[in-house]
């Protein structure tokens, strides 16, 4: 049988590194690929290069047998091509239809008519039903994803990449998005499903192509593999981290949220009277899927927002909501979500980030003066202490790896000994070296005493470092439980809103 | 087909940044020998007679200070703000501003002592650029209103709130045309060298220099307006009070085009008028662009804008050139200038298809 797709040999450089070496990829016909690999495998990079992003540097690339070179998406698009980002390409403030018809209204008249049959049309035969008159913003995260298939399937898409679609979705719509991909394949499309989720790759796909560092390594029949086989292969060694949990020896508390509430910028709740205590020399994990309120419970922590309603407090001292100045005063270590757009300068040097957070305090600075020695001897500690891999202090932080500007977060915040430690998604987008190392920094932190809050989307991070865990559900915490007496499916079925 | 495609580039080593703004104004010189010759000049006699014009006597050095004053004033000030990413577009505005303040002091505070007109007429000509810059600030601060907009837009609101006064209450007795009354002796800027222009401005437009490179490099204020600049969110998240930092950066910043506005009236027109600047206000942006946003930067540019400004009369009369290409040269200084800063970051590469 003819490919509809055939990559061989592609490669794609950047500056100084391979991010795809001579990767070959098939895709037939009424099949579901999985692209399975970790953060950094090149997965990304290798749906770029198909839809039109990126530009060859080697290798060939077929559609149905012919040889093809693409400029830019669109040029993917008219191949019927469609790809499906992890962050939705949609306009917010304006309607279903509007958003399927944007760059296909033809001429300069819109036919909203023709359009609304064509949708509905679309609708109908793959069980998607959206209103097509519903604003976007008003749609669940799994109908803004059913409104971006709609919107390929439109265009005439006969292939979808989809790039890791079920990390916003919770258990139930990621379900229906299976059935939907089922109704797809079922009638001549063929779909490539980019996850490093084995479970769920073993769920819908029929084949899978395992990517590690820019490289194939494998390439399986699913009814031929199995979990731990593909984990071994993905991770590129037998086990999965082994970290040395250790006893919680708990002290008193030192972070208390009380009741705790925030609506996003839509205006709804997005944390709703939620509580939880901390205590010193213990891991609390917050489990969840993501999108269920993590982010706006770290940023009240964090102090860039101010609760609605509610207290935080920092070693029984009641602290005001949405200062940032006043959490730092406190000693809180604070690693956000969002590194590069939250943590980091990336147009300064690894010194000047270091002294984010203590610029304003003697030594660092005084009576509004820098004092340029004792920031590079602070600096100099920081990158000693934490190994972090530089071309110097005075290097901009921007040419430092993901795994390296992630440790001068945690010397910056570390360094200090602090009593209470708050970390969201610490190893998003880390590799596993800069996974187990971040790993170790929260064990050794609560070995040293402070307590420390994990808020993660991994659930196997969750359990490899948690004492307790607490799961959040749209906005509330839905359960707890202590690690030792956790049951994973139980926790699932906390995650997807099922208490009984 | 060959396409062109820009891709980011390993970092450049720190020296890179001192060599583009000389590699910049050579090419420039390179480019703009085209127009030269295709106005029938002779491109060498040309250039010579635009740097000897500007450089080649002590009387025409010392004129080229007195014309880079107010550029270096109003270039510093811009390239405060946009260091700190507040897109002052209203340096000119800020200079009317700081004139109007210096020239009441200069012709209505005859009760204070002599020795105190000067130093109260600065004091006066920076808080009013200050002040009046200000006003974006909060809008952007509080109601999140676009700088670029309000900024340029105060500039024709503080234009007509001079033409008003001009024609009013500030308006030279007997006068029918828009201009004040002189300003008292005391409030004339000295002249520092005998049979020149060269006046304390350009003392005073030195000291801005560095006291912007030491608020840059020293303070805890330079520091929160650099990150202010680079990335807003991180700065919050770090604790800085960032409203503040914009607030302060956009005093500093009106306030030395203020300065700027003081210059024109103590020290060359010793009176207010409606042309008082010559779009010095417009030019600090090129200036603020060429010089990289680095205070020695902006001081190299603006000595070049000088330099170009007075030469280009002597060129005019020697080589036959019209002074027009002025235009010429500072445009395509400014252009050449963006490619290289661009460049510094991304690389073009073409492929073949």
């Amino acid at each position: 049988m003819q490919p509809v797709i055939e990559m061989r040999g592609v490669t794609k450089r950047f500056v100084d590194v391979i991010a795809n070496d001579k990767v070959d990829l098939k895709l037939f016909p009424k099949e579901i690929v999985g692209l399975l690999g970790e953060n950094g495998a090149g997965k990304t990079t290798l749906m770029n290069v198909l839809f039109g992003y990126y530009n060859l540097d080697g290798g060939k690339l077929l559609i149905n047998g012919g040889e093809v070179t693409f400029g830019s998406p669109k040029d993917a698009i008219n191949h019927g091509i469609a790809m499906i980002h992890q962050h939705f390409t949609l306009v917010q403030t304006q309607s279903v239809l509007e958003n399927v018809m944007i760059g296909m209204e033809g001429s300069f008249f819109l036919n909203k008519k023709k359009a609304r049959e064509k949708l509905l049309g679309i609708e109908k035969d793959f069980g998607l039903n959206l209103d097509p008159d519903a604003i976007v913003w008003t749609l669940s995260i799994g109908e803004q994803q059913k409104l971006e298939i709609l919107k390929s399937l439109y265009r005439g898409a006969k292939t979808l990449i989809m790039d890791e679609p079920t990390a916003v979705l919770a258990p139930t719509e990621t379900i229906e998005l299976f059935e939907t991909l089922r109704i797809l394949v079922a009638s001549g499309h063929s779909i490539i499903f980019i996850s490093h989720h084995l479970q769920e790759v073993m769920d819908i796909c029929d084949r899978v192509i395992v990517l590690r560092s820019g490289k194939r390594v494998a390439e399986r029949k699913v009814s031929e593999t199995s979990i731990p086989e593909l984990a071994s292969l993905m991770v590129g060694r037998e086990l999965l981290e082994r970290l040395e949990r250790g006893e919680a020896k708990t002290g008193n508390a030192v972070l208390e949220a009380r009741n705790l509430k925030v609506r996003n910028n839509r205006g709804i709740v997005a944390v709703d009277n939620l509580s939880f205590t901390l205590r010193e020399g213990e891991v609390l994990g917050v489990a969840g899927v993501s999108g269920n309120g993590q982010t706006a419970l770290s940023e009240m922590l964090f102090g860039q927002v101010k609760p609605e309603d509610g207290e935080i407090h920092i070693s029984g001292k009641n602290i005001p909501g949405g200062s940032p100045s006043a959490i730092i005063k406190e000693g809180m270590a604070r690693i956000p979500e969002d590194r590069i757009k939250t943590g980091l300068f990336m147009d300064l040097s690894v010194k000047e980030n270091m002294i984010l957070e203590s610029h304003v305090n003697e030594p660092i600075s005084k009576k509004g003066l820098i004092n340029m020695k004792e920031i590079r001897s602070f600096a100099e500690k920081c990158i000693n202490n934490f190994s972090v891999k530089t071309d110097g202090m005075d290097a901009p932080v921007k040419s430092l790896s993901g795994g390296n500007l992630q440790k001068v977060i945690l010397a910056r915040e570390l360094v200090g000994k602090p009593k209470v430690v708050v970390a969201c998604q610490p190893t998003r987008g880390l590799d596993v070296g800069a996974m187990e190392y971040v790993h170790q920094a929260m064990l050794d932190q609560k070995t040293d005493g402070a307590g420390v809050l994990l808020i993660s989307d991994d659930l196997d991070e969750i359990f490899l470092l948690s004492d307790r865990i607490i799961v959040m559900y749209e906005g509330k915490i839905i359960g707890e439980v202590s690690t030792n007496e956790a049951d994973r499916d139980k926790i699932g079925l906390w995650m997807s809103g099922v208490t009984s | 087909m060959i396409s062109m495609s820009i891709v980011k580039r390993k970092p450049l080593p720190g020296w890179v940044i001192l060599v583009i703004p000389v590699a910049a104004v050579f090419v420039t010189l390179l480019i703009t020998a085209i127009p030269i010759l295709f106005a029938g000049g002779n491109v060498f006699k040309a250039y010579g007679s635009l740097f000897y014009g500007a450089l080649g006597s002590k009387f025409n050095l010392l004129e080229t200070f007195v014309k880079a004053s107010p550029l270096i004033l109003t270039g510093l000030a811009v390239a405060f703000a946009f260091r700190a990413k507040f897109w002052n577009i209203g340096a000119e505005g800020q200079l009317f501003a700081g004139a109007i303040a210096a020239t009441w002091v200069g012709i209505y505070f005859t009760w204070l002592p002599s020795f105190l007109v000067l130093p109260v007429m600065i004091i006066f000509g920076f808080f009013a650029g200050g002040l009046w810059a200000t006003i974006p600030a909060f809008l952007k601060t509080k109601l999140k209103v676009d700088d670029v907009v309000t900024t340029l837009l105060l500039n024709y609101v503080i234009f007509h709130i001079m033409g008003a006064l001009l024609f009013g209450p500030m308006q030279m007795p007997g006068s029918s045309w828009p201009r004040s009354a002189s300003i008292m002796d005391a409030a004339f800027y000295p002249m520092l060298i005998a049979r020149s222009r060269f006046h304390f401005g350009i003392i005073v437009s030195f000291v801005a220099i560095l006291v912007i490179w030491f608020i840059n490099s020293k303070t805890v204020f330079g520091y929160q307006s650099r990150g202010v600049g680079i990335n807003l969110e991180a700065a919050k998240f770090g604790g800085i009070n960032t409203g503040m930092v914009i607030l302060k950066t956009a005093i500093i910043s009106g306030g030395l085009a203020g300065l700027a506005g003081v210059g024109e009236v103590a020290a060359i027109h010793h009176h207010l008028m409606m042309d008082v600047s010559t779009g010095y206000g417009y030019t600090g942006i090129v200036i603020a662009m060429l010089g990289n946003l680095h205070p020695i930067g902006v001081a190299l540019a603006a000595f070049f804008f000088s330099v170009i400004s007075v030469g280009a009369q002597t060129m005019g009369r020697v080589a036959g050139i019209p002074t027009y290409i002025v235009g010429v040269i500072e445009g395509v200084a400014l252009m050449t200038m963006l490619i290289f800063i661009l460049l510094t970051e991304y690389k073009i590469r073409w492929t073949k298809s």
